[in-house]
């Protein structure tokens, strides 16, 4: 498969929603009404108060869900078919989701046995993945055998393996120490910058969203609307100290004001 | 080394030291209170008749153990194949399921003498009883393992748009393998119960016999230091086939064994 058919001009819109209510069979009403579109090439990140419906969006961006109203497409296809056709997805789950027969390079090989690729390449893209994770001396490990920070790293690098164009993260870092969270944030940003996919991050951690995004973009409680789209001006490459700067903590206290408004 | 040693010797005190008080309490209070050697041997006179019959108790314990062994191997095959097949379709699995639980409540005493009247008086008869005793966990086991599958790791599949072939191949056969193990812990005793009902009703033909044949005819013969050789050389062999299976288990998932997996929840220790 050629690349140029992943790309997508970034004038269109590579993910639409509109006007989107997902309702679960039990009649739950997750999220509603929900408008927002995100060009190639953006990172956003999804903030809300637990349970608003955050992983439900992601959810059925992803395809995974349908929703029960409105139009929700990815480069102009429904999801699943954008998916099969249009558009390398990956997503990241909260847990690091590997299977634990599977050492690390096999569970990194999963995604492009799957899809059934030429086998040719599999083995430099796989090496490359682990590399770019910084998991060169694990390839032979289990997952038993690593530390949560480094099975979340391998999650990682099974979703950037597929080279995907967009790529979905659930609370991906949310059951790992500050420490290590916020060094794997740094290791993210520095793989989009290099890489450049489209990347949804949901969180409900601030800072981490900032730090992250071009955009934040609040929930209310469920069921979760937009109810604010804060761009996030600082420039990239982004480097630790910047969550020692005063706009960074000004940013912190609005969306923590959007967050609360959100919650009542 | 030396520690792990120690634990051994540690974990092994209690119950050497308990076997070897209660073999001399039994051996003391046959003495002292004078009982009959045809009601209860003393400890003595069962090692005794175990060393007599030394080369007909380790013949029929390696009879015993083949047909065992052959009828866990053929549930093992068996029970996987319609796990698969319950797996698959919800339709099959509803309605075949209950059949599999009747089988379960079937009593293998009752069952055995069907069994030769169809198979013969034959070592394969033996191989068919055991075959059908161990079965159930088996299906059930593998069953739960094909089907009890972490939501995340069904949506990673579904996220590369994954063929229900590759589902069944990639996730749902590994997965089910510690529970698959966890059942065949259980069958293998029911597999050994399973070959001495069968030998008590199929007594092969001359110099071919299995433990379930000696006991009833050490039974017969009012042997009963014999009938407790025997009897213990078929606990023996539970216990040691159980120990087989659980080694050979541990050395398959001795990578992918995170502390809290299934695996741990089913005693797969």
């Amino acid at each position: 498969m050629s690349t140029e058919l992943f790309t997508t001009p970034t004038a269109t819109p590579l993910v639409e929603i509109a006007a989107v209510d997902v309702t679960y069979r039990d009649g739950l009403r997750a999220v509603e009404g929900v408008n927002f579109s995100l060009r190639a090439g953006e990172f956003v990140a999804l903030v809300g108060p637990s349970g608003c419906g955050k992983s439900t969006l992601l959810r059925s961006i992803a395809g995974l869900l349908r929703p029960s109203r409105g139009r929700l497409t990815v480069a102009g296809l429904e999801p699943v078919q954008a998916r099969r056709e249009a558009t390398r997805m990956s997503f990241v789950f909260q847990d690091p989701t590997l299977l634990p027969w599977r050492d690390v390079y096999h569970n990194i090989a999963l995604p492009l046995e799957l899809v059934g690729d030429d086998r040719r390449g599999w083995e430099a893209r796989i090496r490359q993945a682990i590399e770019l994770v910084g998991l060169a001396d694990f390839a032979g490990s289990y997952p038993a055998e690593l530390s949560g920070g480094m099975r979340m790293r391998v999650s990682l690098a099974r979703a950037l393996v597929t080279d995907p164009a967009l790529l979905l993260m659930d609370e991906p870092f949310a059951a790992l120490d500050d420490i290590t969270r916020q060094t794997l944030n740094e290791e993210l940003l520095s793989l989009w910058e290099s890489r450049h996919w489209t990347g949804i991050f949901v969180t409900h951690n601030i800072a981490e969203a900032i730090f992250l995004s071009q955009r934040v973009l609040v929930l209310s409680r469920r069921p979760g609307r937009v109810v604010a789209d804060v761009p996030i001006p600082f420039p990239f490459p982004r480097g630790s100290e910047l969550r020692a700067q005063a706009d960074f903590a000004r940013l912190t206290g609005e969306i923590a004001a959007h967050l609360r408004e959100a919650s009542r | 080394m030396k520690n792990r040693l120690g634990r051994v010797v540690i974990m092994a005190f209690p119950p050497v030291a308990l076997f070897v008080l209660l073999v001399a309490i039994w051996q003391i209070a046959i003495a002292v209170g004078n009982v009959r050697s045809f009601i209860l041997p003393a400890p003595v006179r069962v090692a005794q008749a175990a060393w007599l019959h030394r080369w007909e108790l380790l013949q029929a314990t390696g009879t015993t153990a083949a047909a065992a062994l052959a009828g866990l191997a053929t549930s093992l095959a068996v029970g996987m194949v319609v796990a698969v097949a319950f797996s698959q379709s919800a339709i099959v699995r509803r309605s075949v399921y209950p059949y599999a639980i009747f089988l379960q409540t079937v009593p293998s005493v009752a069952l055995a003498p069907l069994v030769i009247l169809w198979f013969g008086h034959e070592f394969r008869s033996v191989v068919v009883v055991a075959f059908i005793i161990s079965l159930f966990p088996i299906i059930t086991n593998a069953t739960a393992g094909l089907l009890d599958l972490d939501r995340n790791l069904v949506e990673l599949f579904a996220m590369s748009s994954a063929s229900r072939r590759q589902v069944l191949l990639k996730l749902q056969l590994p997965n089910s393998i510690p529970y698959l193990i966890a059942g065949a812990k259980i069958s293998c005793g029911l597999s050994v119960i399973g070959a001495i009902v069968g030998e008590f009703t199929a007594g092969y033909g001359d110099g071919y016999y299995g433990l379930g044949y000696l006991i009833i005819f050490a039974s017969n013969q009012m042997e009963t230091d014999f009938l407790f050789a025997a009897t213990l050389a078929s606990m023996l062999l539970g216990v040691v086939i159980f120990a087989a299976v659980s080694l050979v288990g541990d050395w398959i998932l001795r990578r992918w064994h995170a502390p809290g997996s299934a695996g741990d929840a089913l005693g797969a220790n």
